[in-house]
């Protein structure tokens, strides 16, 4: 009946079809509109990744352990990188969960037009709902990365006398907040990326790069406070390190972070999330006679 | 009554050469001023009509000027050429794309359907396909549930809801895709060429609950197809688009003849025979070139007029500008209505590569196998899968005459079909005593 209302009242809907005008006019209304599309596209990733897989969504939980793995034997073992006095694994478990969701969020995000050019071009949505959607499908992947740690963080706290600096504080329920920053910042730069490999497709080369570098200079295996006074800078103009630095000290309740680095840190998500707005409604415009 | 869409002036620009993303490097060098020549390759493209030229070089109007308006109810045909504008105009009120100037408002929910399938995920089965495709559609997920089980009837693969669509045949994958169109509920509906996939007889059902849609529900249509049948069966009027430019409206038959009689492309023609005498005027672009194309029996005399029972050749005579690998040619024969009577092309025996030079490919069009009636001779030259290098027009027409080849005692009057082989027959008396035992 619900249906039936809505066709016999047409003159709700007016679409006004212009050249538009203006930096930024997110289309709240229609966004919601189309909220079940959302959902559904967020399941669609879900499931469409795990097809046909034997293991299934259990390669979530695998990743984050065989890639912890292989950094105890690398940058532990071998190359001596010290980890504050936490155990190692629980370490780099722990750097993982924010620049797993970060670089997953990126990868995908950052390709929305070229991806779905197809789809694009024969069909309207508000575009925003697919970046959205990744950001959103891939927090369900971090719930189950968040497994593994879990598991690790009993075992050494519990099963072994090994979990030195290890400290379970009521900062835990900060984390939250600072899965919504590294949601806030990847969808910014998901934004930049995607406005600007659709107008220069060669940026596709150089995003893997970017990824890899980006995360050299992100502490995901090695602590903030090893790192020496002369290269604060790079922290500072990396958003990204003090997310996954303060998961340590939600988590782990270890860590060494500045307030000043949090407001930069935090500043910089909102400016690249509102500017990589503008950008991606630039070039969602005419993106479809390009590509 | 409101009309539910009124179009004022929409034009759209594009700039040439740049269907394909430009690359930093030209970006970059034309910020810096390195690159002193127009930022992208600029095709001498002859089809592009001096009036369809945008301000600055490199520029067309895919789209001018163009108003109309239209009265909730109707159903819209919209016809024109290749590259005349309708996929544009078509993909601007479906907000694919935004036009440069103008405006157009539409008082209703609108669904575009370029496609058929659009945004199906093959991994997914077929039942999550449908919430999906429907959404993406601008459906609320209660509205799909509720229309579930008519989605499921319609497209006739209720038994294999659950498997993956990738498994699909594409005839099922095709069925399954128009059944959740069809339940669609906009005031505005904008179809394009999606009736061109499917078997004959779903394509039926669809325009059946095209009609109905239209008819019944006093819903919009607007119908973009090369399928002349479909379109003055289903229109109420159609809009005639050519260079970017709105050019008439009007009843379909009307619209229909103008259509044809205005689609014969320049060139010097006489009976049988078109020949382009110098480049520029001559369909192509830099890759190949037409010289001409000649109707003719085995004497090599262009006529117009061939014996149903006799063959006769078809040469098209060909520059090859750059050196060509994988090209074809698709001869086409289509009624003045615009069915396609039969397409052959010369893949098979075609050069693999073709050097720089002229060439002449000859169709042999055996006898017997055309009714006694006008056709129109249509090809187009490319690579398949890769690029068009001559887009499909008809050059020619052609008369098909004589006894024909099932003769009938009525001269005037030919078979019905837009083709008449020759088959083969066996009639045979069977004995009475053997069918009275094999009854018992």
């Amino acid at each position: 009946m619900l249906v039936m209302a809505e066709v016999a009242a047409p003159q709700e809907y007016e679409i006004v079809i212009q050249p538009s005008r203006g930096w930024l006019n997110i289309p709240w209304r229609e966004f919601w509109e189309y909220r079940d599309l959302l959902f559904l596209l967020v399941q669609r990733d879900f499931i469409s990744r795990y097809k046909q897989t034997v293991l299934g969504p259990l390669w979530h939980l695998l990743q984050p352990v065989i890639t912890a793995a292989v950094y105890v034997v690398i940058f532990g073992g071998i190359a001596g990188i010290p980890t504050d006095g936490i155990p190692r694994l629980l370490f780099y478990l722990c750097g993982l969960l924010g620049w797993n969701y970060f670089s997953q969020n990126i990868t995908t995000g950052g390709a929305t037009f070229v991806n779905n050019a197809h789809l694009f071009g024969k069909v309207y949505f508000p575009r925003l709902i697919v970046p959205v959607s990744i950001i959103m499908a891939n927090v369900i992947a971090f719930a189950l990365q968040f497994i593994p740690f879990v598991a690790a963080l009993l075992f050494y706290k519990l099963a072994t006398h090994q979990a030195g600096n290890v400290h379970l504080t009521w900062y835990v329920l900060l984390a939250p907040l600072v899965l919504l920053h590294v949601a806030l910042l990847s969808f910014g730069v998901s934004l930049w990326l995607s406005a600007s490999t659709a107008k220069y497709r060669d940026l596709i080369h150089l995003n893997q790069y970017v990824i890899q570098i980006w995360m050299m200079a992100t502490p995901v295996f090695y602590p903030l406070s090893l790192v020496s006074h002369k290269w604060q800078w790079a922290i500072w103009i990396n958003p990204m390190s003090v997310p996954v630095e303060a998961f340590r000290i939600c988590l782990l309740g270890h860590g060494t972070l500045h307030p000043t680095e949090i407001i930069i840190s935090t500043a910089t998500a909102i400016v690249l999330a509102v500017t990589g707005l503008i950008a991606f409604q630039r070039v969602e415009r005419t993106v479809i006679d390009s590509v | 009554m409101k009309p539910v869409v009124e179009v004022d002036k929409l034009s759209k620009l594009f700039r040439l050469g740049t269907i394909g993303a430009s690359s930093l490097r030209e970006s970059v060098e034309r910020a810096f001023g390195r690159k002193k020549t127009a930022p992208t390759a600029a095709v001498k493209d002859s089809r592009i009509a001096n009036d369809r030229m945008g301000p600055e070089p490199n520029t067309f109007w895919g789209l001018k000027d163009v108003s109309f308006s239209v009265q909730p109810g109707e159903v819209v045909g919209i016809l024109g050429r290749n590259g005349a504008g309708k996929s544009t105009l078509l993909k601007i009120l479906s907000r694919i794309t935004e036009p440069t100037s103008g405006r157009a408002i539409l008082r209703g929910r609108v669904v575009s359907l370029l496609e058929v399938g659009t945004g199906f995920h093959p991994e997914l089965t077929g039942r999550e396909n449908i919430f999906l495709n429907g959404a993406i559609m601008g459906m609320k997920r209660a509205e799909i549930a509720a229309k579930f089980d008519q989605i499921v009837e319609f497209s006739e693969v209720s038994t294999f809801l659950d498997t993956p669509v990738k498994r699909y045949s594409s005839g099922m994958y095709v069925r399954l895709a128009f059944a959740v169109a069809a339940h669609l509920e906009p005031e505005i509906l904008l179809i394009d060429e999606v009736l061109a996939v499917g078997d004959a007889g779903f394509q039926k059902k669809c325009l059946g609950k095209m009609d109905e849609v239209a008819t019944k529900h006093g819903r919009t249509v607007f119908f973009v197809s090369h399928n002349i049948s479909a379109v003055s069966a289903l229109c109420d009027n159609v809009m005639l688009i050519d260079n970017g430019r709105f050019v008439m409206r009007d009843t379909p038959a009307a619209v229909i003849s103008h259509y044809f009689s205005s689609t014969l492309p320049d060139g010097k023609e006489s009976d049988g025979q078109v020949v382009w005498p110098d480049d520029a005027s001559a369909p192509g672009n830099q890759f190949a070139s037409l010289c001409g194309i000649k109707l003719c029996g085995p004497d090599g005399i262009p006529q117009n007029t061939f014996e149903a029972d006799e063959p006769f050749f078809v040469e098209v005579h060909f520059k090859a500008r750059q050196r060509l690998r994988g090209a074809r040619f698709n001869l086409q024969f289509s009624t003045l209505e615009g069915e396609i009577a039969f397409v052959a092309t010369d893949h098979l025996y075609q050069f693999e590569v073709l050097e720089p030079g002229e060439y002449r490919s000859t169709c042999h069009i055996p006898g017997k196998l055309l009714n006694r009636r006008k056709y129109r001779v249509g090809l187009h030259f490319g690579i398949p899968g890769d690029r068009m290098l001559i887009e499909q027009a008809d050059y020619l027409e052609v008369t098909i005459g004589g006894s024909g080849n099932q003769a009938t005692i009525f001269p005037d009057y030919s078979w019905p079909g837009v083709v008449c082989p020759a088959v083969e027959w066996h009639v045979e008396r069977t004995p009475e005593a053997a069918l009275a035992r094999s009854a018992g």
